[in-house]
């Protein structure tokens, strides 16, 4: 079948996207909306819009019943679930199917297998990728687990093997230190469990986050190579590039390759992204995690590879076969991508739902800017604080961050208090220019006052 | 009669989670920077605090329901 009515069940910058990936494919688009959200940019772009509950996201676009009956009433033949709400919940995905409606994603079975991180990681073995290394199952000894631990590398990380979340993990720089702490976590581990068993994993310090964005359409998968996101703030990206330049050409090829090869064995369709932590010392990288849908940061791979990752995944889910192989995907330039959120970076990052005032947008060259906002729109309380993503593309890395910094000055929206200036600081900063950071940098720095200093001059 | 207002929009609760007790009962003495609710605003909790002392006459936004800056939330006895 060809996809001919696509139903939208999202809102924001990324509803946005989807209607005009959509619309480039002559498709008509349906955009499903809150009670919350009448007046949002999808609803007045989208051929039609249906209303699907109140504002709060448990109402309407986590209800899944509600949105696979708008889908059902506007006759839709496709559903886009975007990213976060239903973008991978194997039950939609489940009861599209029953309803005889597409999904813009893989299998209900992919997204379920690829959700349960031990399944996911077991995938990932048996497929020759990496995973952080770690003992094969329980231990029972001391003398077991410092065997075990020579062969993972120190630092390692003390886990109870029956128990769940981060609880009573230690982490061992050495033997000596490991001998010591062993039997406490035995003890504690009996004690709270049951089950003197242990667990050891290699303590990977100061990683940073790669992720590889690949394409299936069944049977084949491709990859689009790889991003790097590891400005995070409280585990939520801030600013995402692609390439990582942190590897080597080598590298790139074998953990591309191996995004591929996991892809290609839960039988991949649509846009994913496996997500590793890299080890810049040990040259190793491990994947975590795989994301069954498209990313925020997806920009960024389509400005170096000129691949419309939203269209190919339309299509790929309508039932064509990929339109492109691995050899046509080359990559030219470096591209930058920062979130500009609706909050106040300057006070401890609080949410600020304003009202759009005049609204002065970056253009060029290289320059996008992928949003949600129109001059008078009241941002809604209800969702998550993103309001658009500028990305700059530039032949290299420091020619991006130039442009980067010139976008962000041309920038303005009034009336709204967003995270442009966090981006400003981050431009201007010696070792994000130097590429020198990682996942447990931008905390330490803000906490630090560099926001501040930047921002004021160094007066404060 | 003091009105304690909401600072911005969002979705106001009453109880600290859905299992606990509401922070605040009609008849409660109130003190300045007492929690009286919580505003949900994009996904962030924000707690709302009185800004001056008196008793607690009740809640005038409901539990769980959208609310624009500036709302009153509750009402203190002086």
């Amino acid at each position: 079948m060809t996809i001919s009515r696509l139903f939208i069940a999202n809102r924001g910058e990324i509803a946005v996207r989807i209607i005009r990936a959509a619309r480039e494919l002559g498709i008509h688009t349906i955009q499903a909306y809150s009670e919350g959200d009448a007046d949002m940019l999808a609803v007045k772009l989208a051929d039609e819009a249906v209303c699907i509950g109140p504002a709060p996201s448990k109402d309407s676009y986590l209800d899944i019943a509600k949105v696979v009956a708008a889908a059902k009433q506007t006759h839709a033949d496709a559903v886009h679930p975007g990213y976060g709400f239903l973008s991978e919940s194997p039950a939609f995905a489940r009861a599209l199917a029953e309803a005889g409606i597409a999904y813009v994603g893989p299998s209900a079975e992919t997204i379920e297998r690829m959700g349960d991180k031990v399944a996911a990681r077991q995938a990932a073995e048996a497929a020759g990728v990496p995973v952080v290394p770690g003992s094969k199952g329980r231990i029972g000894t001391v003398d077991e687990a410092a065997e075990v631990a020579k062969t993972v590398g120190y630092p390692v990380m003390i886990k109870a093997a029956a128990g769940g979340g981060g609880r009573g993990i230690r982490i061992a720089a050495d033997e000596a230190e490991l001998r010591k702490l062993a039997p406490q976590a035995q003890q504690e581990a009996q004690a709270a469990f049951g089950d003197g068993g242990l667990y050891l994993e290699r303590a990977v310090q100061n990683p940073r986050h790669i992720e590889v964005q690949v394409l299936g359409d069944g049977e084949t998968a491709i990859h689009c190579y790889e991003r790097e996101c590891s400005l995070q703030r409280r585990r939520q990206k801030v600013w995402e590039e692609a390439g990582a330049v942190c590897l080597d050409d080598e590298t790139r090829e074998t953990l591309c390759a191996s995004a591929v090869a996991l892809a290609q064995a839960v039988n991949y369709r649509g846009a994913g992204t496996l997500e590793y932590l890299y080890d810049s010392d040990r040259n190793e990288f491990y994947f975590i995690e795989m994301n069954t849908r498209i990313q925020v940061e997806h920009p960024v791979t389509e400005m170096i590879t000129g691949v419309d990752l939203v269209q190919e995944m339309i299509k790929v889910c309508g039932g064509e076969k990929l339109s492109l192989t691995q050899a046509d995907i080359a990559c030219t330039g470096h591209a930058i991508e920062v979130r500009i959120n609706a909050e106040d970076p300057l006070m401890q990052f609080m949410p600020w739902p304003g009202k759009v005032g005049a609204m002065t947008l970056p253009a060029g060259e290289g320059v996008r800017f992928d949003h949600f906002l129109y001059e008078g729109y009241q941002i809604p309380p209800f969702y998550d604080s993103l309001l658009g993503k500028l990305i700059v593309h530039a032949p290299t890395r420091a020619e991006a961050i130039d442009k980067l910094a010139a976008a962000l000055e041309e920038l303005s929206l009034e009336g709204l208090k967003t995270t442009a200036p966090l981006h400003k600081a981050l431009a201007a900063d010696p070792g994000v220019r130097a590429g020198d950071f990682h996942t447990q940098w931008l905390e330490p720095w803000l906490a630090a006052g560099n926001l501040t200093k930047a921002t004021t001059g160094g007066v404060s | 009669m003091a009105q304690i207002q909401s600072p911005l929009p969002g979705t106001f609760y009453h109880k600290p989670s859905p299992e606990e007790p509401a922070y605040k009962a009609k008849g409660d003495a109130v003190a300045v920077d007492d929690v009286i609710g919580l505003i949900e605003v994009m996904k962030t909790f924000i707690e709302v605090k009185a800004e001056a002392a008196g008793t607690f006459a009740g809640y005038v936004a409901e539990n769980e329901t959208p609310v624009m800056a500036g709302a009153v939330l509750a009402e203190l006895d002086d």
